[in-house]
């Protein structure tokens, strides 16, 4: 057996591995965008695969996000798996008829015969400090397109894991990635990274027995945080961290949500049409009768994003978290 | 100095100083459409070219007007006729080997059926029993676009990744003038000619969008104008003149696979139909106009030709007639067909893997459809 000395990575790194290791193993893997070459993204996390592979695998292109896209569709088309980077949330709106239009369903209207293997990655959501356009919660709209994955990781291992399938899925995954977890750090080995469940499941991050906190990426560490602090309460909480909103994982969250009986669904993204809105509806539907209060969401304003002096009262926080937890609790007294 | 020769010689050497990128001069169209038929350049043209041409457009027009004569009996839910604009559509295909990829937009079944794709799978689409009926591989033809465009950037992808697997395919997309318009086509221009793809674009400028004349879609001179600023050569070329079309193209596929990089081609055409067989080009067109364009026919271009130099003669042009007609009784006759659909396809191929969701609702489907299959009798009783 070898030891391997297991180092704090960041999210951002373990997305350049998954990225260089899916290169790696197969040569159809192509990475695309605004700035991944030389500077390796605004973010680095293409660091060093145009030096590695070449220009021909990892390019800097027009800057053009439909252009990007729709060449990422011929690219697929003939073979390829290209990786797409957009830079910001705000700025693939450009290439959204693609995504809508080609990308999305492409395999239903040639009835399978020409699947598009492409992934969209997109740094998404706050916390950044980012000026106007650089925080958006963008993921109620690629939920509402079906024939997308859409997944989101919230754990280094996940970031790695996730996006390692995402390259190889047959179907087209946008992938969100939380900007303001990139820097967040956890222990994990490069070398054997372990294996993590596949797109389409969520993971119980955290037991608990009085309620469940239903969440996805950057709420995630605030669900685990606030589920902390609620001991001091004495209530136990559950998180699910669903990983993917399609494929959503209606199993695991409804198991939770019947053991505990209580649900508060989390996200940044705004409530009003948000994805918590389908979320809290599913579980309703499908757990009523062990239901002690309503699904509550605790979610972003529905504002345009707000500018980055202002975003911290905007974003959900443990804070906010507690007062819908105490909420059902409430709710269930009567 | 071909275009690749050119951008050599500007790339930026130091002093940086802000030098124009080449002399537009190679890049610029000519000043009339290219024409082939009834000049000198007829006699050096093939003439087993010619009769092929031929035959695919009067193959093309009798197709025509027998997928409009299906809107009418509704069979069709929609048909976009080419009508007058055949010999782009014929010509187009034509240029291609079979190892190339043709991107049709929504107008442009023809030239999908001159790749070879049944005519029936061909308007699949239009017919509304699928969105796509043919497999795009079995004649690398994508499938037809109706967002105005955004098939273009496909083809350069296409194309790029087929450069970079070392084939040597090139790709051919097509668009209309109303089209040039949309940001889709300045991104796959720019990426085309950035990335040096093999990839033709053919522009069929017939007049207008929907109702939307030329004259307040640009302010170009010309459509093949807009080459110049990408850096790709623009031609200009009568879309009515097959043996123009089939020329020019054949220049520029020949120019792309030899790692020439893009070039726009504008073929000016009139569209003789109105836009659909759901519009009224009364309201925007004068009959005057259309009678014009009539003069100017396509098929009737080429037939002067072909018997003036006496390379057809009447059985000739009868077994052409014939060819015709055989072809457009089939595609009454399959059309008439149902197409014998099966609604649980619904759920087959929106992902690899069916979720799920999409589980739960199949089983909801097959429920209502087993319940339809037992008659309203029987759901009369479930429901007491
Ligand atoms: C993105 C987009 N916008 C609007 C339409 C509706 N539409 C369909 S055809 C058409 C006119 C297109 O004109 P042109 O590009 O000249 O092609 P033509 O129909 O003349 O072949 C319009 C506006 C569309 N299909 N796609």
């Amino acid at each position: 057996m070898t030891t391997v000395a297991v180092k704090p990575a960041t999210m951002a790194q373990a997305l350049t591995r998954a990225m260089r290791d899916a290169m790696a193993a197969d040569p159809t893997v192509h990475v695309l965008g605004e700035d991944v070459g030389t500077l390796g993204g605004v973010f680095r996390v293409t660091d060093g695969l145009a030096k590695e592979f070449g220009e021909d695998r990892c390019t800097d292109t027009p800057l053009a996000e439909a252009g990007i896209l729709g060449a990422a569709v011929g690219m697929a088309m003939y073979g390829l798996r290209p990786v797409v980077e957009m830079q910001f949330d705000a700025f693939a709106y450009p290439a959204f008829e693609q995504l809508v239009s080609h990308v999305s369903r492409m395999r239903n209207r040639t009835r399978g015969r020409m699947p598009l293997p492409i992934t969209v990655r997109i740094p998404y959501g706050g916390g950044i400090g980012g000026v106007e356009h650089h925080s958006d919660s963008s993921e109620a709209y690629y939920m509402a397109t079906p024939g997308l994955h859409v997944v989101t990781p919230a754990t280094v291992a996940d970031a790695y894991g996730l996006l390692r399938r995402a390259i190889a899925s047959d179907d087209p995954v946008v992938f969100l990635e939380p900007k303001r977890l990139y820097w967040s750090k956890d222990t994990w080995n490069p070398e054997e990274p372990a294996e993590v469940e596949p797109i389409g499941r969520a993971v119980v991050r955290r037991t608990g027995r009085s309620a469940t906190l239903i969440t996805y990426g950057p709420s995630v560490p605030v669900c685990m945080e606030a589920a902390e602090a609620a001991r001091a309460e004495g209530w136990d909480l559950e998180v699910v961290d669903l990983r993917s909103l399609v494929p959503f994982d209606d199993a695991t969250v409804c198991a939770s949500v019947r053991r505990t009986g209580r649900a508060v669904v989390v996200h940044e993204s705004t409530g009003f049409g948000g994805p918590g809105g389908e979320i809290a509806a599913r579980v309703t539907e499908r757990c009523f009768h062990h239901l002690e209060a309503p699904v509550l969401r605790v979610a972003g304003f529905d504002l345009p994003y707000p500018p980055p002096m202002l975003e911290r009262h905007h974003l959900p926080g443990v804070d906010r978290v507690l007062d819908a937890v105490a909420r059902l609790q409430w709710e269930a007294e009567g | 100095m071909t275009v690749l020769e050119q951008r050599g010689a500007y790339r930026p050497s130091p002093p940086p100083a802000w030098q124009p990128r080449m002399d537009p001069a190679p890049l610029l169209p000519d000043a009339e459409p290219y024409r082939v038929l009834g000049t000198e350049a007829a006699a050096q043209a093939d003439p087993g070219l010619l009769r092929r041409l031929h035959a695919q457009l009067v193959r093309g027009r009798r197709y025509n007007t027998q997928a409009t004569a299906l809107t009418k009996q509704g069979r069709l839910a929609v048909y976009p006729s080419s009508t007058g604009q055949e010999a782009c559509e014929v010509a187009a295909a034509l240029a291609l080997e079979e190892r190339d990829w043709l991107f049709p937009s929504y107008r442009d079944t023809l030239a999908v059926v001159a790749r070879g794709v049944d005519p029936v799978e061909a308007l699949t689409l239009l017919r509304g029993d699928w969105h796509t009926g043919y497999d795009p591989y079995a004649h690398r033809v994508a499938p037809l676009s109706t967002p105005l465009a955004t098939q273009l950037p496909h083809a350069v992808g296409l194309a790029h990744a087929a450069r970079l697997k070392g084939d040597d395919v090139v790709a051919l997309a097509m668009v209309g003038d109303g089209g040039t318009s949309e940001g889709d086509f300045h991104e796959a221009l720019n990426f085309a000619a950035v990335w040096q793809a093999p990839v033709v674009f053919l522009v069929q400028n017939n007049g207008f969008a929907i109702s939307v004349p030329l004259a307040k879609q640009t302010a170009a001179p010309s459509l093949a104008h807009k080459a110049v600023g990408y850096g790709m050569p623009g031609r200009l070329v009568d879309g009515n003149d097959a043996a123009a079309v089939h020329e020019v193209l054949t220049d520029a596929v020949r120019h792309a696979r030899a790692g020439g990089g893009p070039t726009l081609i504008e073929a000016v055409t009139y569209r003789i139909e109105a836009h659909t067989n759901a519009d009224d080009a009364t309201r925007y067109r004068g009959d005057a106009e259309v009678e014009a364009w009539r003069a100017h026919d396509p098929v009737r271009l080429l037939e002067t030709e072909l018997t003036e130099r006496g390379l057809i003669d009447a059985a000739g042009l009868e077994a052409v007639r014939e060819d015709a007609e055989a072809m457009a009784a089939d595609l009454r006759e399959r059309m008439n067909q149902d197409p014998g659909l099966d609604p649980m396809d619904l759920f087959d191929h929106v992902y690899a893997e069916t979720t799920s969701q999409l589980r739960e609702q199949r089983d909801l489907l097959r429920a209502e459809l087993a319940a339809e299959q037992d008659g309203p009798d029987q759901q009369e009783g479930d429901r007491r």
